[in-house]
C-alpha cells in the first residue's frame, strides 16, 4: 500500500457500494474514517506504511449501511464515486462521501487481505 | 619479595607429607631434628625464602639462596625469611634507613646551595643601579655636573621601580618552598642565568664607558641606571610568565591510578615538566583519593594464594640438577622450570573451582553485616547525642553544677557509643585509622561546633582523603619519582611515569588534551514555529 511518487500506485481493490440511510434529515453510511494528507500518518493503526496519508476506514457501525454492503474496519479508501482518495484532505474526503444529492456512494477499497488472496489463488 | 611472606611460621606439614612420594623418609625426619629453622608459612610453589634465626641479619640471604634443590624434600629443607619478624632488621628497613640519611643530607646541602646563590643574586641586583648612581660621586665629583630638575625627577623614578622590583621579587620568590624536588628547576635557573648575565653585561659597559673614561653627563648615567632597572622589571615579568603562567592553561589530561586497588582519578594540568607534574598530583593526591588501607587488600592475596595450592609438580624423569636454575648455560634447567610452570598454569585451569562461588557469598555476608553494624552505630550515636545540651548563659546561672567544656562532655558520652563505634570499624577494617584520642577529639569537636549524629559519623562511615588522619599517615618525605624520560623533560602525549611511596604507587599516565574546534550556528528566535499534530476522525 506505499507508493512511489511518480508511478502510478497499484492495488487490489475491491467494489462496494453503499446505500445512504436517512436518520432524520442527515444522511448516513455508518462508518469513520481517519487520515488524510493533512494529518499525521504516524498515527494510523491500519496502515502498513507509516507515511501512508490515505483515508482508511477506523470504525463500522454494526448493522449500518456500510457492514451491510461488506465494508470492514482498516480498509483504505481509494476511490469515492470515482473520485480519487489517495491524495485529499481529510475534510475533502469527508465532502466527498456525504454529498446530499447521492443516495449510493460506490467505494473502491484495498485491504491486505484481499492481495493475499489474489495470490494465493494464483500459486 | 622478601617482606611478603606471612608472619606465621608454622608450616601445615600434612599437605607435604601425604603428598611425598616416600622416596626417603627416613632422611627428611632426621632432617627435621636437626633443622633448627622454621619453615616457611605460605604454601606457594614458587616462593623460594630464607629465613635467617632471629640473631642473625641477613647474612643468611644471598648464601642459602642458591640451595635450589629439586627434589621432593624442598619443602621441609629451604629456609625462609620473614620481613617482619621482632629482632632482626629487614632488607626494607635498611633501605629505608640510608634512604633517610641521604635524604636528610643531600637536601639540606642543595637547598641552602640554592638560597644562598640566589641570597647573592638579588643582593648584587639592587645594588647595582645604586652602585652606579653612587660611584661617580665618589670617584670624580669635581668633574661631574650638576644634577638638574630631570635628573631629580629620575632618581624618584629609580627609587619607586627598585621599591616595585622589591616587592615583585618577594612575592614570586620568597615563598616557603612546598616540595624539594629531584632535580633543578630548570626555568629558575635559566632566568638566574639570564638575570646573571645581564647585569654583567651592564657592568662591562660602565666599567668601560664610564668609569675608564670618567663621563662628566651625570644625567646620562642616571638614565642609564633607570634603563637597567627597567630592564629588570621585564625580566621580572618574564619570570611570572615563565614560571607562573604558562602552566595555567590545561593542555594534558593525566590519569592517576593507584596501584593497589585500582583508584582513578584525572587532573588537568598544563605543560609542565614531569617533576613539577609529579608534585601537582601528589598535592591532588592528598585530597582526592581515599586513605589507602591495606587490611582490605588481604582478600585477594589469600584468593590468589590459594589458587595455585595443592598443585605440586613431579619429575617423573628422575633429574635433579643441583646447579641454580639462574646459573650461566643452564638452559635445560630454565627449560625444566618453564615446562613445570606451564603445566601447573594448565592444570589449574582445567580444576573445577569453586572460589567465585565462595567469593560471592562472602561478600553478601559481609555486605549484611556491615550494614547491621550500621544500623546500632547510629542508634548509639543519636542516642548519645540526645544526652548532651548546649546551655545559654542565662541557665549556666541558675543551674551552676554539672557544667562541662567540650572535652568533657565528649568524655562523658563517649562510652556509650564506644563499643558500637569499634565493632563497625573492625568490621570495615579501619580500626587502625583511628585511635581512641583521635575519636574523642572529633567528638567534641562535633559537640562544639553543634554538629548532627549524622555529620559526626561522616568519616568513620566513608573512608576520607589522606588529609583527613593523623599526620603519621602522610608520608612526606617517602616519595620516589620512577620515570624513563628526564624528569625536567616536559610532558608529553604517552608519557608515563610512576611515583612510588612505600606501600603503594601511583601509576601516572598523561594524555594530550585535543584541539576543540568550535563552530557558531545561529538560530533566528522566530524560526521556532510549531504545528499541531492531527489525528481526527470523522463518522460519515
Amino acid at each position: 500500500m506505499s507508493f512511489i511518487p511518480g508511478q502510478p500506485v497499484t492495488a487490489v481493490v475491491q467494489r462496494i457500494e453503499i446505500r445512504k440511510l436517512r436518520q432524520g434529515e442527515h444522511l448516513i453510511l455508518g462508518f469513520s474514517i481517519g487520515g488524510g494528507i493533512d494529518q499525521d500518518p504516524g498515527q494510523n493503526p491500519f496502515s502498513e506504511d507509516k507515511s501512508d496519508k490515505g483515508i482508511y476506514v477506523t470504525r463500522v457501525t454494526p448493522g449500518g449501511p456500510a457492514e451491510v454492503a461488506g465494508l470492514m474496519m482498516g480498509d483504505k479508501v481509494m476511490q469515492v464515486n470515482g473520485w480519487d482518495m489517495t491524495m485529499v484532505t481529510h475534510d475533502q474526503a469527508r465532502k466527498r462521501l456525504t454529498k446530499k444529492n447521492e443516495d449510493v456512494v460506490r467505494l473502491l477499497v484495498t485491504r491486505k487481505s484481499l492481495e493475499q488472496a489474489v495470490r494465493h489463488s494464483m500459486m | 619479595m622478601f617482606g611478603l611472606s606471612l608472619p606465621h611460621r608454622q608450616l601445615a606439614l600434612g599437605s607435604q607429607r601425604c603428598s611425598d612420594m616416600g622416596s626417603v623418609p627416613h632422611r627428611e625426619r632426621s632432617r627435621d631434628r636437626h633443622k633448627s629453622h622454621s619453615k616457611d608459612g605460605s604454601r606457594s610453589e614458587k616462593s623460594v625464602t630464607i629465613n635467617a634465626p632471629p640473631a642473625e641479619p641477613l647474612l643468611g640471604d644471598a648464601a642459602a639462596r642458591g640451595e635450589e634443590v629439586q627434589d621432593d624434600n624442598w619443602g621441609e629443607t629451604t629456609t625462609a625469611v620473614t620481613g617482619t619478624s621482632e629482632h632482626s632488621l629487614s632488607q626494607e628497613d635498611i633501605v629505608r634507613i640510608t634512604k633517610d640519611l641521604e635524604d636528610s643530607v643531600g637536601l639540606d646541602c642543595r637547598r641552602y646551595f640554592t638560597l644562598t646563590l640566589s641570597v647573592v643574586l638579588g643582593l648584587l641586583v639592587f645594588l647595582t643601579p645604586l652602585a652606579f648612581l653612587a660611584l661617580p660621586h665618589l670617584l670624580w665629583p669635581e668633574k661631574l655636573q650638576a644634577c638638574g630638575t630631570a635628573c631629580e625627577g629620575l632618581f624618584i623614578s629609580v627609587a619607586f621601580k627598585l621599591l616595585i622590583l622589591l616587592f615583585a621579587v618577594w612575592a614570586l620568590f620568597f615563598r616557603a618552598p612546598r616540595a624539594g624536588l629531584p632535580r633543578v628547576f630548570v626555568f629558575r635557573a635559566l632566568l638566574a642565568v639570564l638575570v646573571l648575565l645581564f647585569v654583567i653585561s651592564y657592568w662591562l659597559f660602565y666599567g668601560v664607558r664610564i668609569l675608564d673614561s670618567q663621563d662628566e653627563n651625570y644625567q646620562g648615567i642616571v638614565q642609564y641606571a633607570v634603563s637597567l632597572v627597567d630592564a629588570l622589571l621585564f625580566i621580572h615579568y618574564l619570570a611570572i610568565v615563565l614560571l607562573e603562567l604558562r602552566q595555567l592553561q590545561p593542555a594534558f589530561s593525566v590519569c592517576v591510578t593507584r596501584a593497589t586497588d585500582g583508584e582513578t582519578r584525572h587532573y588537568n594540568l598544563g605543560q609542565l615538566s614531569i617533576q613539577r607534574a609529579a608534585l601537582a598530583i601528589i598535592e591532588n593526591y592528598y585530597r582526592d583519593f581515599p586513605v589507602h588501607n591495606p587490611a582490605l587488600l588481604t582478600a585477594s592475596k589469600s584468593r590468589a594464594a590459594k589458587h595455585l595450592a595443592g598443585l605440586k609438580v613431579y619429575n617423573v624423569d628422575g633429574e635433579f640438577p643441583m646447579t641454580p636454575s639462574t646459573g650461566p648455560g643452564n638452559n635445560a634447567a630454565t627449560g625444566l622450570a618453564q615446562s613445570q610452570s606451564r603445566a601447573m598454569i594448565a592444570a589449574a585451569a582445567r580444576r573445577r573451582d569453586t572460589s567465585h562461588n565462595e567469593l560471592y557469598y562472602e561478600e553478601a555476608e559481609h555486605e549484611r553485616r556491615v550494614r547491621k553494624r550500621k544500623a546500632r552505630l547510629v542508634v548509639a550515636v543519636e542516642e548519645a547525642f540526645t544526652h548532651i545540651k548546649r546551655t545559654q548563659e542565662e541557665e549556666l546561672k541558675k543551674a551552676p553544677g554539672d557544667v562541662m567544656d567540650p572535652r568533657e562532655a565528649a568524655q562523658a558520652i563517649f562510652p556509650s557509643m564506644a563499643r558500637a563505634l569499634q565493632k563497625y570499624l573492625r568490621t570495615t577494617r579501619q580500626q587502625h585509622c583511628h585511635s581512641m584520642e583521635s575519636i574523642q577529639q572529633h567528638l567534641a569537636f562535633c559537640i562544639t561546633n553543634n554538629m548532627t549524629p549524622k555529620a559526626f559519623l561522616e568519616s568513620y562511615l566513608n573512608p576520607g582523603p589522606t588529609l583527613q588522619y593523623g599526620r603519621e599517615r602522610w608520608l612526606g618525605r617517602q616519595w620516589t619519582l620512577i620515570s624513563e624520560a628526564s624528569v625536567t623533560s616536559g610532558l608529553k602525549e604517552g608519557a608515563l611515569f610512576l611515583l612510588k611511596c612505600i606501600d603503594f604507587s601511583l601509576v601516572v599516565t598523561a594524555k594530550r588534551i585535543p584541539y576543540i574546534q568550535l563552530s557558531e550556528e545561529f538560530i533566528d528566535p522566530k524560526s521556532h514555529k510549531f504545528v499541531l499534530r492531527l489525528q481526527s476522525e470523522t463518522s460519515v
